[in-house]
């Protein structure tokens, strides 16, 4: 399950915020430049694939949710079952609208296309709060009462898809996706830029999507200080377990790196500076921090794997955001990029540094709420599935889906190529990218033309 | 009445999947069969131009169920998912070849790569309904206990009634897909096809009815109760059923397509409701009725505002999808170069170019 939802997440992503960095180029297509639209078509057939993988991974987990976790389902299916009734409206919305702008692109009049890519935007944000609510759910329940004898009554829906959790959970996996699709989107623009590939398009290629994520970068690091709080408030143990805090107390160091021993909750390696953890979580030095050995230890999770994951988070975000702060300043300063090829070079990584620190996030939120699956009502070694033969199925999953994304990357990798192919031929042919008819996407389809190389129909499939 | 209110959603989003989502399925199987590169080519392409648009939306029907079920009857769905997960678990590894080997042959030219991807679809969409059809007839035969048993992972779905109702599942795809195929090669303006897959809807159509009739000899030994439902109270769906699928064959033979598409899908419909008739009321047959296994009002009622909402919202975007489709506005999809591309022709036609 949790490696099946490490591999969706990712394109789940790319399907919350890639039509958005589409409809940007789309938009800017429309207006009149040529290399956005021909990149606004590319990208939506790249859209199209990741799409596709993520919507079957997608009801893979909703077999699983039943396959692997009966006793959560069985459960507390009535009320956590809520909010996936809602995302399966956004999902449904999303196929819809992604079939018709995907197929739209040659007979439907520009603007009116256009508009139809926004509710593919919309429904994104939408499936994004309903999911995230489910998983805020699983931090912080409500919106129902357990009797003593483990019935659940007295069930308020709203109360359940509302809870605590979600104001500060959905921002930040929201933005959390931008940053993803974004720097990843980017960075494939950046490495073609280091070979050589340094036309308007790519230029172009890079740096839509590179500003979406760099817009989101310095929100989600307040939107993320505001979640660790939020933790600290509400899941003090998963905070203890974030910042490796020992002794209940106030005066806690920020510890960077470093391993706690689960017995005696002495810390090895790892540098402390004192007071900071304090201060972050209550601006004032003076601020407690409960700390694990008050929790009996079956109820506490692991802690060095939340607070490596957590650092983890915390470093390759900070890498982003000076990224995107050093594209910031030069835009403003310059109107272009950074010259340097450090730049290109450093931005090349920020896909994987995004991914990285997507999947260390999420590491922190579900290993920290360990032992629990239903934080303080239900452990996780009480949904599991009895099911034999449980490692089995976990190792068909990796196969498979190492298979399927193999297959993804090498699909989308050729479709690059036979894109490159045909830019090199339409520039052979004197024809610049740029030159390519603007509206010729939204024409009537040409018939048996065969003139020349840069047939845009045939070079982008 | 809230709980019969939240079971025909529930029965309309399982009708809605076997119609649109076994159209989608039987399309697979249709690739599956259709030959070497050379002879299978046009009516390869004629089905990925038929479901490119609409698959994953036909799709998100199955999500529609599994979300309705485990919202609205939960220790039922937790029952079926530990006593079924075999089958189950194959369906989602289906699922997911099926997804991604349409989507990824779409997008690929090289011949290799598009036999490839196309047998990765084609095989799993065979394997998918037979094992979806497989849970049907395991729930329906009374073999799912209530709170789920894990350890007759095999025979709780090994046996002639789920296995006929997988069999049944994949024959009434073929049908449904035929049909629709027929029609799509109208539309694309293509005698030839046409007469095609007339040809098998037709073989298609007989074969569904010929599992049905050994089905109902199987299902009176095997699952008593659901035979009587079947001859019983559900007796006017089933005669339904089979008049609207007679009437289609007896269309599609005499070379009149017009009017099929409704009749086919009608016919899968009765017996889906027929069967639901049968059961109830029962969700697990002799074990739990349907208001037993059902969540609290209050769920109930979300539930009921979801798909209030999404048929708000839900509707007109499917209207819209199905008439751009059908009004030829949706058309990045070319046959001519799906079927060249399905010869191996594509590479050289754009080193042509």
């Amino acid at each position: 399950m949790a490696f099946t939802l490490g591999v969706h997440i990712i394109l789940a992503c790319f399907g919350v915020a890639f039509p958005a960095i589409v409809l940007i180029a789309n938009w800017k297509g429309i207006r009149g430049d040529a290399d956005a639209l021909l990149l606004a078509r590319r990208w939506s057939k790249v859209m199209a694939v990741l799409f596709a993988v993520g919507a079957v991974t997608g009801t893979v987990l909703s077999f699983e949710l039943g396959l692997l976790w009966p006793g959560l389902m069985g459960r507390y299916g009535d009320v956590f079952g809520i909010p996936f009734a809602f995302e399966a409206i956004f999902f449904f919305t999303e196929a819809i609208f992604i079939a018709i702008y995907l197929y739209g692109w040659k007979r439907l009049p520009p603007k009116k296309h256009f508009l139809t890519g926004i509710p593919i935007v919309l429904a994104g944000a939408g499936g994004t709060f309903s999911i995230v609510s489910a998983n805020g759910w699983m931090n912080h329940p409500s919106g129902f009462t357990e009797l003593p004898d483990g019935s659940i009554v007295d069930i308020q829906p709203l109360a359940a898809i509302f809870n605590e959790g979600v104001w500060h959970q959905v921002p930040h996996m929201y933005l959390a996706a931008y940053i993803v699709a974004g720097c990843c989107v980017a960075s494939v623009y950046a490495v073609g830029m280091l070979k050589g590939r340094r036309d308007r398009y790519h230029t172009l290629g890079f740096c839509i999507p590179f500003t979406v994520a760099a817009i989101a970068l310095p929100l989600q690091f307040f939107v993320g200080d505001q979640a660790a709080r939020a933790v600290y408030d509400k899941q003090p143990v998963k905070f203890a377990a974030m910042e490796l805090v020992w002794e209940t107390g106030p005066n806690q160091p920020e510890v960077i790196g470093g391993i706690m021993d689960p017995e005696t909750g002495e810390i090895s390696w790892g540098i402390q500076i004192p007071d900071v953890a304090s201060i972050l979580s209550g601006f004032s030095p003076d601020t407690v921090i409960e700390g694990l050995a008050d929790v009996p230890p079956e109820d506490r999770p692991p802690a060095n794997i939340v607070h490596l994951a957590f650092d983890v988070m915390i470093f390759a975000g900070s890498a982003l955001l000076a990224m995107a702060a050093w594209y910031g300043f030069v835009w403003w300063r310059r109107r272009r990029l950074p010259k340097t090829r450090w730049f290109l070079r450093a931005t090349a990584t920020s896909g994987v540094l995004a991914v990285i620190a997507l999947e260390a996030g999420w590491i922190v939120t579900e290993v920290g709420r360990q032992p629990w699956v239903v934080y303080g009502h239900l452990r996780t070694e009480d949904a599991v599935t009895d099911a034999g033969g449980l490692w089995w199925w976990f190792a068909l999953a990796v196969a498979i889906y190492v298979v399927v994304i193999t297959a993804g990357i090498v699909v989308i990798r050729t479709m690059a190529k036979r894109w490159q192919a045909a830019d090199a031929a339409a520039a052979e042919a004197g024809l610049a990218a740029d030159t390519i008819d603007p509206h010729a996407p939204y024409a009537p389809r040409p018939r048996g033309r065969a003139d020349t190389g840069a047939d845009a129909e045939r070079g982008d499939r | 009445m809230l709980i019969d209110t939240i079971a025909v959603i529930l029965w309309a989003g399982v009708t809605l999947y076997a119609v649109f989502g076994g159209a989608d399925f039987g399309s697979g199987l249709w690739d599956l069969v259709a030959g070497g590169d050379r002879r299978g080519a046009r009516p390869r392409a004629l089905i990925d131009v038929s479901i490119a648009p609409v698959w994953e939306a036909n799709h998100v029907w199955l999500i529609f169920c599994l979300v309705v079920l485990w919202t609205a009857f939960p220790t039922v769905f937790a029952a079926i998912m530990t006593t079924l997960y075999i089958p189950l678990g194959l369906a989602a590894i289906g699922i997911v070849f099926r997804g991604a080997g349409f989507a990824y042959r779409h997008v690929t030219r090289s011949l290799a790569g598009r036999r490839l991807y196309g047998a990765t679809f084609a095989i799993s969409s065979v394997i998918t309904p037979f094992f979806l059809g497989a849970v049907a007839g395991a729930v329906a035969s009374g073999r799912v206990p209530i709170g789920g048993d894990a350890t007759a992972p095999i025979s709780s779905w090994w046996a002639p009634v789920p296995v006929f109702c997988g069999v049944l599942a994949v024959v009434v795809c073929a049908w449904l897909a035929a049909v629709f195929l027929v029609h799509e090669a109208h539309r694309q303006g293509d005698a030839a096809l046409q007469r095609y897959f007339t040809v098998r809807a037709v073989g298609a159509g007989v074969a569904a009815g010929v599992v049905a009739m050994v089905g109902i000899v199987l299902l009176r030994n095997d699952a008593p109760e659901l035979y009587d439902g079947l001859t019983g109270i559900a007796l006017p769906l089933v005669a339904a059923s089979a008049v609207f699928g007679t009437t289609a064959l007896a269309l599609l033979w005499s070379g009149r397509p017009r009017g099929t598409r409704p009749l086919a899908a009608g016919s899968v419909a009765a017996v889906v409701w027929a069967w639901g008739l049968a059961q109830h009321p029962w969700m697990l047959p002799d074990l739990v009725t349907v208001a037993d296994a059902a969540a609290p009002a209050a769920t109930l009622w979300a539930v009921v505002v979801a798909v209030a909402v999404a048929a708000v919202l839900i509707t007109p975007a499917f209207v819209l999808l199905y008439w751009l489709d059908q009004h030829s506005m949706l058309d990045s999809v070319d046959l001519e170069w799906e079927a060249a591309a399905n010869e191996g022709l594509a590479d050289t036609e754009a080193t042509a170019d």
